[in-house]
Order: C-alpha cells, then sequence, then structure tokens
C-alpha cells in the first residue's frame, strides 16, 4: 500500500534522510521511532507531499507522490495550530469533505459521526479555544477520519498532551485505525508508545536517518494500558527498541529483518 | 457597579465644561463663545425641526447627510480595495516584490496634497472628495491586510494543502480569516482618518457636508456654528470609534479567547 524506495533528503549540503525505505501493508499501523532531530518529520512531510526529497522514491497504492494526494491526511502534533480557532468544531471537520462532493448537509452529517466516534459529539459546536489539548487533538483525528484517508499520517499525535490523555489517544487511535481498516504511519519519539500502538516498528538512526531495524511487534490485536504493558513479550521489545534509538546494535533473538 | 465605574472616569468632562464656561465668559471675545451658547447654536441648527424627522432640521440632512454618506463610500471603498489587494499581494512574494517600493512612495504622499490633482483629473464635489478619501486611508488597511495574509501559521496553510482546499476556500476560510484581527486595527485607524480626510476633502473640493459648513462659519464670522461644528465631529468620531468596537469584539470573539486561552 505504501512503499518508500531510498528516500533521500538533504537541506542543502545537511543531509537528513540517508536512504530509508519502509513499506506497509493495507490496513498496517507502522510507528516510527527515532532518536529526536533524526528527521522523522522529514520523512512525514516527504510522503505527504509537503516537500518534495531529494531522491527516492514514494509510492501510494503504486501511484508515485508528486503532488499531495488526495487519499491522505494528517494529523499534526501541534493541534492547537492545525486546527482553525475561527471555526467550530464540527466545521473544522467539515470544511475538507467538500472535496468528496458531499453537499452541506452530507458534510454535516459525516462530520457529526467522525466527532462521535472520538467521543465528542457534545462537542460540535465548541470552539477550538474552548477545549482542552486533548480534545482539540480529538478533534484533530476525527477531521482525518471523517476525511476517509487510505492513509493516515500522524506526526507526534500525543506529544503535547498529559499521560492520562495520551493513553486514551492511543487506544482511540488503535480502536479507530482498526475499525477503518486504515493504514497508518504514526511517528514518535517515545519508545513506550510505538510498541503499545504499532503492528511493526520501524527504528531510525541517528541523523542522517537510515533504517535501524524493522521489528514486528508480536502482541495480538486488542491491548491494553496495563495488562499489555506487563507482558514479557512488551518489555523485550521495549528494551530492543530503547537499545537501537539510543545507537545500540539488533539483537539477533528479537530481529527478524524482513 | 459599572455605572458608578463610568460615573468614576467621566467626572472630569462636565468639569472641564464648566471651567470653560466660566473662562469664556469672563474672556467675552467673540471667538471662543461658552459652551452653552455652542451647544444652544447647535440645537437650533440640527435638531429644532418637524418631530415627524425625529427633530433634525433641513440643515442637519444636507449638513450630515452627505458627509456621512461620503465617509461610508469611502471607508467601505477602501476597505474592499484594500482588502482584495493586500491578500493578493500578500500570498504572492513575487508580486510584493514588485509593489513593496510604490506602496511606500504612496503611503508617504500626504493625502490633502493630492486634491488638486484629483480636483483636475475627477469632477468637483463627490468624485474628487471620495478618491482623497480613499486615497487617504487605504494605506493602514493595504499594509496590515498584507501583512496578515503573509503571517498566516504555516501549519494553518499546510493543513489547507493536505486536505486540498480550492483557491476560493484557501482565501475565505483560512488565510482572509487568519488576517482578520490585523484587517481589523487597520479599519479601524482607517475610519478615524477618514473623518479628517473628509473634512479635508470638504473644505476644499466641494459645496455642502460638515466640512463645507465649518469653513463657511469661520469666514463668515459666526463662529459659535463653527464650534457646533467642530463639538459635533469630535461626537461622531468617537460614536464611530465606538461602534467599530463592539462590531470588531464580535466578529473576533474567537481571536480575543484563543488569546486568553493559549
Amino acid at each position: 500500500m505504501l512503499e518508500i524506495t531510498d528516500l533521500v533528503h538533504s537541506y542543502g549540503s545537511h543531509r537528513v534522510l540517508d536512504g530509508v525505505s519502509i513499506r506497509a501493508a493495507e490496513g498496517e499501523l507502522v510507528c516510527v521511532v527515532g532518536p529526536s532531530g533524526c528527521g522523522k518529520s522529514t520523512l512525514l512531510r516527504s510522503v505527504a507531499g509537503l516537500i518534495r526529497p531529494t531522491g527516492g522514491r514514494v509510492l501510494i497504492d503504486g501511484q508515485p507522490v508528486e503532488r499531495i494526494p488526495d487519499n491522505l491526511a494528517v494529523v499534526f502534533q501541534d493541534y492547537s495550530r492545525s486546527l482553525y480557532p475561527w471555526m467550530t468544531a464540527a466545521n473544522n471537520v467539515a470544511l475538507p469533505l467538500r472535496r468528496r462532493g458531499l453537499d452541506r448537509r452530507r458534510r454535516r452529517d459525516a462530520a457529526m459521526a467522525a466527532l462521535d466516534q472520538v467521543g465528542l459529539a457534545d462537542a460540535a459546536e465548541k470552539y477550538p479555544w474552548e477545549m482542552s489539548g486533548g480534545m482539540q487533538q480529538r478533534v484533530s483525528i476525527a477531521r482525518a477520519l471523517a476525511y476517509r484517508p487510505s492513509l493516515l499520517l500522524m506526526d507526534e499525535p500525543f506529544g503535547s498532551v498529559d499521560a492520562q490523555t495520551r493513553e486514551d489517544l492511543e487506544d482511540l487511535v488503535l480502536r479507530v485505525c482498526a475499525h477503518h481498516g486504515m493504514t497508518t504511519l504514526l511517528i514518535t519519539h517515545d519508545i513506550d508508545e510505538s510498541v503499545y500502538v504499532g503492528d511493526r516498528v520501524i527504528v531510525l538512526t541517528r541523523s542522517p536517518a537510515r533504517v535501524a531495524a524493522d521489528l514486528p511487534v508480536d502482541l495480538g490485536e486488542s491491548r491494553d494500558q496495563i495488562a499489555t504493558r506487563q507482558l514479557d513479550a512488551f518489555v523485550r521489545l521495549r528494551a530492543e527498541v530503547g537499545r537501537l534509538v539510543r545507537g545500540g546494535s539488533p539483537t539477533p533473538t528479537v530481529l527478524e529483518k524482513h | 457597579m459599572n455605572v458608578i465605574r463610568a460615573v468614576g472616569r467621566l467626572w472630569l468632562v462636565p468639569v472641564t465644561l464648566v471651567a470653560w464656561e466660566i473662562a469664556t465668559r469672563a474672556a467675552g471675545q467673540p471667538f471662543f463663545p461658552p459652551p452653552s451658547a455652542t451647544l444652544a447654536r447647535m440645537g437650533e441648527m440640527w435638531l429644532s425641526g418637524p418631530p415627524a424627522h425625529l427633530l433634525l432640521t433641513e440643515q442637519a440632512m444636507s449638513d450630515f447627510g452627505p458627509s456621512l454618506a461620503r465617509l461610508f463610500a469611502g471607508w467601505a471603498l477602501a476597505a474592499v480595495l484594500g482588502v482584495a489587494a493586500g491578500v493578493a499581494i500578500g500570498c504572492s512574494p513575487r508580486l510584493s516584490g514588485y509593489l513593496d517600493p510604490l506602496i511606500h512612495l504612496g503611503r508617504a504622499v500626504p493625502p490633502p496634497l493630492l486634491v488638486p490633482f484629483f480636483l483636475a483629473l475627477l469632477k468637483l464635489g463627490t468624485p474628487a472628495q471620495l478618491a482623497t478619501i480613499v486615497f487617504g486611508i487605504i494605506w493602514p488597511i493595504l499594509l496590515n491586510t498584507i501583512d496578515g495574509a503573509r503571517t498566516v501559521d504555516r501549519q494553518h496553510l499546510e493543513t489547507a494543502r493536505i486536505f486540498g482546499f480550492s483557491t476560493a476556500q484557501r482565501l475565505t476560510r483560512v488565510i482572509v480569516p487568519a488576517a482578520m484581527p490585523k484587517i481589523f486595527a487597520g479599519l479601524r485607524l482607517a475610519l478615524s482618518l477618514a473623518l479628517i480626510l473628509l473634512i479635508v476633502a470638504e473644505i476644499f473640493a466641494g459645496s455642502g457636508g460638515l466640512g463645507y459648513r465649518l469653513l463657511s462659519a469661520q469666514r463668515t464670522y459666526l463662529y459659535a456654528d463653527m464650534w457646533g461644528c467642530l463639538v459635533v465631529l469630535g461626537l461622531l468620531g468617537y460614536l464611530l470609534n465606538s461602534a467599530f468596537l463592539l462590531l470588531e469584539r464580535r466578529v473576533l470573539a474567537w481571536h480575543r479567547s484563543a488569546r486568553q486561552t493559549t
């Protein structure tokens, strides 16, 4: 579904991405984790078509990304700058749906349904500044859901909320991505989160970024904030990802390089 | 509570009036009539008409009507032109590269100096007056809109790109609303400038209206009439500004609240 091949990007003479290749199958939730400043956001922006990479290829459903694809949505880290403060939650969610050729009433219905899915049916008429950070990020997720993309990109989506909200949002993303069968690329610097949320974890090296490891997460479909994190498999995998992020070399027993 | 505070702030007004009354009576100069005489003359000139016309006299109609019409027409015209051009220039670095020097040159010309130019170019009366007002007040609107459109948050624009907004959607739903706080600041400045330029234009390029009344009263030694015009212009400016602030508070409610919470 998503094929990133040998992606290279440089800002001037400063190389950020150094031949990154990632594949994601239909409906898969792939977490990309790496040390801060390693080029994760550049990777996401290249996939979204916001910047043109210096080299390499990105294919979505076999189509090369040249301009911004119309079957892709992004949830940014900074919800307060991503939602439009002059519009209510419902209007923020409904606005992109014009592109889907829906009339006003259907846009409204779709927005309400998406808000309902993220548990904000009551907050449809609220403005972003009347909501907490977690609620705003939910609206942002609802906007992406209502848009019905085949690929969802998330750039540190839980980076700016408190721990409790973060866990709620992680479970929300797991639920809605599974429900819609959306292919999702989630970028994070949080090792724990990448293992908890992902079907697969891709670890990037320090800048310039290369893929250090591609680890399958064998924790089953349903996850639980307490029980999953206590599983041996979770603890081992988390330790392995942590080692790799710090620049360590892969442990043969855990690593299955694809 | 609010009433008490308002009274507390306003006490200086009657005190000033009384002091002025005493001073002008003591001086006995014809150039400085006492406020009571000015007020009486104002009532006579403008508010002694039939009740069916809300007491407004014919003269009030011919003084205020054309002046207010010119003021609002000029302001609205400048707003439309300034916002449209400002958004275009603010969104296009190339256009702003070409036009920035011209804009700063145009802004630096004192607008009253252009009255003779507009008089030569256009007809005496409303066309030349409107041109003077529009040319004089468009700059704060234009510059603020350019600034507002140029400094839209990058992520707001990227969100619009990701979700494939049409050009019209990007302009009306993202760029103009984001620039609105700055546009409103420009509009408010322009409104107070419009009043000044209205009077300038009416003094130099017209017949009828408050500016013309002011000039002819001064020339015919009707000093209470002249002072009446000055007072009413001050009141007009104050009222316009207050009305505009009310409007701004409604339209930009999101902006004030968003700034308070973040």
